[in-house]
């Protein structure tokens, strides 16, 4: 299939429906509102299950209901929506059903704006909601990527019966760059053992994510631990570019990460040693590659246009002893090129943690 | 499994449904969770339908209502079963949803959701119990509760000015156009049983026929919350909910009268 021009959000709705995504449930909010009209076309062109809920909250039971039922599904919001979405979460997660969720992140907190953020990292990767998991989160920093992420979304959550987010700034999914959608596959001619569909010529299933007696509960998460240990040793995946001759290791995702690179450009040409790294999975988080990078007397500069909320992660993985600074922006704002080379030569001088005003 | 006593000699009259799983409950003595759960599974029999349904249980004293019932089944959110459902039956038009919810479920903290499933004509059937009060968190002031009823939290008796007033939930579904089927009875008594069972079984061929979405309210007793005695309870709905939760027909769409004008011939 030949590169096309495509917009973010519908390159996000038209890699899920290739990926064989088979039902939508969702609820206007932007930046990440083209996706769902996307889907209200497209999926009921294909006989699909689309539909616009009455609320967030709605969205993600029903998406919850079509997982029990053995769907692919989906739904996709932008940071209130995925606030609201939470309950819901954190039940898919108990009661391992698989769900792919597209998060199209704006600045927060609050209504906040509909600017480009990364504000919802801790949200997404620590806090999805009560109980105890982790969603996997998938951190795309191109159009192309985007695509190819979704479509390795609906692979991971349902090889794993899981929540997977993709995650996006408001950048990624208003903005169009050529790229290359995946050929359509199959639907999958009958919905898993495990699934809802009518007890016939077998014993009932049940989906449920309730646990009475302490003794099966901690059975329950033991048994989500285990999967989650399996996921952070099978899915890490990140990208590094020049890292093992740097002094300065930037750390960046998605649009910040695409900013950091044209920095590095001119750092390069003024003869400044320095590398990226590039987390693709937010969780499972490459911990053991920063270590192994602060064991080589390297500096580390993370951006991200947040207050730094991977920030933490990066320093609970190098280390007390390892200078780490940080660069941000908030609100909605993007840093700029300039600002990230002046960060830089900060770092190397003097670690510190800043913040840029508008 | 429940023992069974020996019935040589016998003529069978009266048996477990089949759809109805043969366990104990943890429902309390005089509760009428059982009677519906029992005319629910009586239906599903009579319709042959056990093996095309998915429950979808909610949050409240019916929450192991899964157990109960020998069908494909999830487990909601509390509140979400409309919602959940609508996932469900979306995705497998074919098959038999219900939800089963309680007054708090469903006419507090599911209120937008039952509100839109009934708006879409989802075709699904909901069996609403409502026995004005929050069950399995101890018996606290529901939506549904009477004005002047004393519980947990309402120590005073439910103000108006404080709590606003009781909700007529088949009522205010009737007015929505989605609503094929919204009806109110009682399950105090035998006689009202039997009505209740009819209604339940309306409410599921009006979802077997595709003409939208079904709900039977029943009033329901709490003996455990209410402090009286099943006896006690039951006529207190009789006497005190059935005057402010009046029994009825609020809407039955045209196609399913004619279908019963027909069965009637």
């Amino acid at each position: 299939m030949a590169q096309q021009l495509l917009k973010g959000n519908n390159a996000f709705a038209e890699a899920a429906i290739r990926a064989g995504c088979d039902a939508y449930f969702g609820y206007p909010i932007t930046p990440q509102t083209e996706l769902l009209e996307h889907m209200s076309a497209r999926m009921i062109e294909l006989g699909r299950v689309f539909l616009q809920a009455e609320s967030e909250v709605a969205a993600i039971n029903m998406v919850y209901g079509a997982a029990a039922a053995g769907a692919k599904v989906m739904t996709s919001s932008s940071s209130p929506g995925i606030s609201l979405m939470q309950e819901g979460y954190s039940y898919i997660a108990g009661s391992e059903v698989p769900v792919v969720i597209i998060d199209i992140m704006r600045g927060g907190p609050g209504l906040g704006n509909i600017q480009p953020s990364q504000s919802d990292y801790f949200q997404v990767t620590k806090s999805a909601g009560h109980g105890d998991f982790h969603p996997i989160v998938l951190a795309p920093a191109t159009v192309q990527e985007a695509i190819d992420l979704t479509v390795l979304a609906f692979d991971l959550a349902q090889q794993y019966r899981t929540l997977v987010f993709v995650v996006a700034d408001g950048a990624i999914g208003q903005m169009m760059e050529p790229a290359e959608l995946p050929p359509m596959r199959p639907l999958p001619a009958r919905a898993p053992d495990w699934a809802l569909t009518g007890a016939k010529g077998r014993s009932p299933n049940l989906v449920n994510s309730l646990y009475l007696g302490a003794d099966s509960l901690e059975t329950l998460n033991l048994r989500l631990q285990d999967k989650l240990h399996a996921i952070e040793s099978a899915e890490l995946r990140y990208e590094t570019i020049d890292v093992d001759d740097a002094d300065l290791v930037i750390v960046a995702f998605g649009t910040a990460a695409r900013v950091a690179k044209t920095a590095m450009q001119t750092l390069a040409d003024e003869g400044i040693r320095v590398g990226l790294l590039r987390p693709i999975t937010l969780w499972p988080f490459p911990t053991e590659a920063l270590y192994d990078l602060s064991r080589s007397g390297k500096s580390f500069l993370v951006v991200e246009m947040n207050a730094g909320q991977m920030l933490l992660d990066v320093k609970a993985a190098v280390g007390a002893d390892a200078p780490v600074s940080f660069f941000g922006r908030m609100g909605g704002a993007i840093p700029m090129p300039e600002e990230i080379v002046a960060a830089a030569h900060n770092a190397l001088a003097q670690p510190a943690f800043a913040w840029a005003g508008a | 499994m429940l023992d069974t006593l020996p019935l040589e000699n016998e003529r069978l009259v009266y048996a477990r449904p089949r759809t109805l799983a043969s366990r104990y409950t943890h429902y309390c003595p005089g509760c009428t969770h059982g009677t519906a759960h029992r005319l629910i599974a009586e239906v599903l029999d009579e319709l042959g339908l056990q093996d095309e349904t998915i429950l979808v249980a909610s949050v409240g004293c019916s929450v192991f209502a899964y157990d109960y019932f020998d069908v494909d089944a999830c487990e909601a959110a509390h509140g979400r079963a409309p919602a959940m459902a609508t996932g469900i039956k979306r995705y497998h038009p074919d098959k038999i949803v219900f939800t089963y919810q309680g007054d708090g479920d469903l006419a507090s903290i599911g209120a937008a959701e039952i509100i839109h499933v009934a708006n879409r004509g989802e075709n699904i059937t909901t069996i609403f119990i409502n026995n004005a009060i929050y069950g399995m968190t101890g018996g606290q002031m529901a939506p549904t509760s009477l004005i002047g009823q004393k519980t947990t939290s309402s120590p005073f008796g439910r103000d108006t000015q404080l709590a606003g007033y009781p909700m007529h939930m088949a009522e205010l579904l009737a007015g929505i156009p989605g609503t094929a089927y919204s009806v109110r009875r009682s399950l105090h008594d035998a006689r009202h049983v039997i009505q209740a069972k009819k209604a339940i079984k309306t409410a599921f061929e009006a979802q077997m026929a595709g003409i939208g979405f079904s709900i039977v309210e029943l009033l329901s007793t709490c003996p455990t919350n209410w402090g009286m005695t099943p006896g006690d309870s039951c006529d207190w709905v009789r006497d005190q909910m059935v005057p402010v939760y009046p029994l009825g027909d609020f809407k039955v769409a045209d196609e399913l009268q004619q279908a019963r004008g027909r069965s009637k011939r």
